[in-house]
């Protein structure tokens, strides 16, 4: 079975009088290990499919089915524990904890998910060396750059080692090059057997993923996979730009 | 999560504010403050009346002779002498409550050393009255029986007397005239301090009451020229003793049923717990007055937390993105909360001791820091910090996660 598994999700919200369609009847599957891009124009229903996908919200009607798991009629408590053992998010804003040290910031889901504090320190370090900032540890949010926070942002998404990572227009904050860095890392994820599903509305972007899911009117209108997408890791190699760190508002 | 990890969480938010948190606790900090110093000043007061009524003497009560009535002008208490020698004799055999009975003879008597004089009160009495006011001798000894039947020319000092005649040196054996005629010093009272209404208990001497009728003041032989003092056999028998004298005496002065007493008592233990019941009341209103202001002091509480809950949305809807359930984010600012008024309570606890011992140093007030007072302070600040605490915690642990995360 798939690892993402919705079938005829609708999402309806009522504001004031007006009932608002943000999803209508979307089926739709992921298998583990693919790396999806999702896009679509603002209010294409692209954010609620990422919030119901997330475990943030819950469908008005239709299924969902995350590793097997029927969690649509979870309660928010519930939910909380799935988004703690199952996901990891990454924002567009970063979200990090500010006046937080990066480690401790990656250590947040696993201080939820009650693991011992020798443990979490381990595991947070270890996260932080993956995305390459074993020597940013102790540094705050707001001594670092946008893409460096970026990349703790990503830590923070695979330290409880998640079967599923949704990043909400992580680039969106970055310029060109860091959106590299930080393309490259989602690839590397995928490949070492982490779903990722991407939202974004840059077709640049999109072009990083394997498949890419269009969304128009709370309808899904494309769905292609990509054979030959672009490979993160080519560019990064190519331009040797200069490497200060460029400060980009949160 | 763990608790101790949740303590942390909150404490460290707290000192991002320092500022901030310093003035929502400067309500709690003044609140229990004020309690404790209410409290302790109050508590204080209220020891310091009970023992000058403890040191007049134990379970006491006063008997005073009746007032005299001559050509419409009514003399007041004591200015006829209504109890007799023979009434005393009735009241140490037939008043089972009380324990001792003696008199006390006034006058007012220049005392003369050997080259120092002093005025003070001469008091004649018997061993007894020494053992109803629970007063013992600090040097040499005090009245003893034989004094009294051998009508002896001895005096106890007290210590104010002493002091005036003759400073340091030692009095014992030393004579002083009273009246002109010389009396052997034997003994020197214990201190014993100011009475509820400030007189100096211990400027005065006392002589044997037989001396005291033959050679300070002569009076009737049959009646007794002061008052009474008696001992109840226990606190609780005071009121008891007081009945059987007062009907003795009736009964022994031939009193109609209706018709006025011709003497008085006068209780000395309901005296002492009037005033303390006074003083209690008083404390209370003080504590409860102090007690609104540590209620203010956690409406301030709550509207910070508010503040806080508001300001961090963003931080609480990153927290339930990586998996905080509700419970864990109303712990945390319940602990905040919790932790912001037990804080301020035992800084207030501090400045209450503080406090009362200033105040106590400069008004010369004593001061009783009740234990329970303090521990009921804080735990009272704790509960101010959960029940005030309760409903920012609440309206942060029910945001939605998507607003949450939106919030500007």
């Amino acid at each position: 079975m798939a690892l993402i598994d919705l079938s005829g999700v609708s999402k309806v919200y009522r504001m004031g009088d007006v009932e608002v369609h943000a999803l209508r009847e979307v089926s739709f599957a992921v298998e583990e290990r693919d790396f999806v891009a999702v896009m679509g124009s603002s209010g294409s229903g692209k954010s609620t499919l990422m919030n119901i996908i997330g475990c943030l919200d819950r469908p008005t009607a239709g299924s969902y089915h995350l590793d097997a798991r029927e969690v649509s009629k979870l309660d928010r408590r519930e939910l909380a524990r799935v988004r703690n053992q199952t996901l990891g998010f990454v924002f567009q804003s970063f979200n990090l904890l500010s006046r937080t040290s990066a480690l401790e910031n990656v250590e947040l889901p696993l201080l939820y998910g009650g693991v011992p504090a020798r443990q979490r320190h381990a595991r947070a370090s270890e996260a932080l060396a993956r995305v390459g900032l074993a020597d940013r540890a102790h540094h705050h949010s707001n001594q670092m750059s946008g893409g460096q926070q970026q990349r703790v942002a990503v830590a923070r998404a695979l330290v409880t080692r998640p079967r599923l990572i949704v990043a909400d227009e992580p680039t969106g904050n970055l310029d060109s090059r860091t959106t590299v860095e930080i393309m490259a890392l989602f690839q590397e994820l995928a490949s070492t057997g982490i779903t990722v599903l991407l939202v974004t509305h840059e077709p640049d972007v999109a072009a990083y993923a394997s498949r890419v899911v269009v969304m128009r009117d709370g309808r899904v209108r494309t769905d292609t996979r990509q054979e030959g997408r672009r490979a993160a890791d080519d560019l990064r190699a190519a331009p040797p730009a200069d490497e200060a760190p460029q400060e980009v508002p949160a | 999560m763990i608790p101790l990890e949740t303590f942390r969480v909150a404490l460290r938010a707290l000192l991002r504010n320092k500022m901030r948190s310093f003035l929502t606790v400067l309500g709690i900090i003044i609140g229990v403050g004020a309690v404790i110093a209410m409290v302790a000043i109050g508590e204080g007061a209220k020891a310091q009346v009970e023992a000058s009524f403890a040191s007049m003497g134990s379970n006491l009560l006063i008997v005073l002779p009746g007032s005299t009535t001559s050509g419409g002008a009514r003399g007041g208490f004591g200015s006829m002498p209504t109890l007799t020698w023979d009434d005393l004799r009735a009241i140490q055999r037939e008043a089972p409550a009380v324990r001792y009975a003696a008199v006390q003879l006034r006058s007012n008597a220049q005392l003369m050393s050997d080259d120092q004089n002093w005025a003070t009160q001469v008091n004649g009495t018997s061993p007894d009255y020494f053992r109803i006011r629970n007063w013992k001798a600090d040097r040499g000894r005090l009245l003893l029986d034989s004094d009294v039947e051998s009508s002896a020319k001895v005096v106890v000092l007290g210590q104010t007397v002493v002091d005036k005649l003759y400073g340091a040196v030692d009095p014992i054996g030393q004579t002083v005239r009273i009246k002109n005629i010389p009396f052997e010093v034997v003994g020197v009272m214990e201190k014993k301090g100011q009475s509820p209404v400030g007189q100096d208990y211990d400027d005065v001497a006392f002589v044997p009451q037989s001396t005291f009728m033959t050679k300070i003041q002569g009076g009737l032989q049959k009646f007794i020229s002061g008052t009474i003092f008696l001992s109840a056999t226990s606190t609780d028998s005071t009121e008891r003793a007081e009945q059987q004298v007062t009907n003795l005496l009736r009964d022994r002065h031939h009193i109609d049923n209706g018709a006025d007493d011709d003497f008085s008592i006068r209780n000395l233990t309901e005296m002492a717990n009037a005033q303390a019941e006074g003083t209690r009341t008083l404390t209370m209103l003080l504590a409860s007055i102090a007690g609104v202001s540590l209620l203010v002091g956690g409406i301030g509480i709550m509207n910070i937390m508010l503040v806080s809950v508001t300001e961090r949305t963003r931080e609480i809807g990153v927290r339930m993105a990586v998996g905080a359930t509700p419970g864990n984010i109303l712990l945390q600012f319940l602990v905040e909360a919790l932790t912001l008024a037990v804080a301020g309570g035992m800084v207030g606890v501090a400045l209450g001791v503080f406090t009362a011992g200033r105040l106590a140093a400069k008004f010369g007030w004593p001061t009783l820091v009740r234990p329970d007072i303090v521990v009921i302070s804080v735990c009272f600040s704790g509960l101010v910090g959960v029940v005030f605490g309760l409903y920012p915690a609440r309206k942060a642990s029910q945001l939605d996660p998507i607003d949450a995360l939106r919030y500007e």
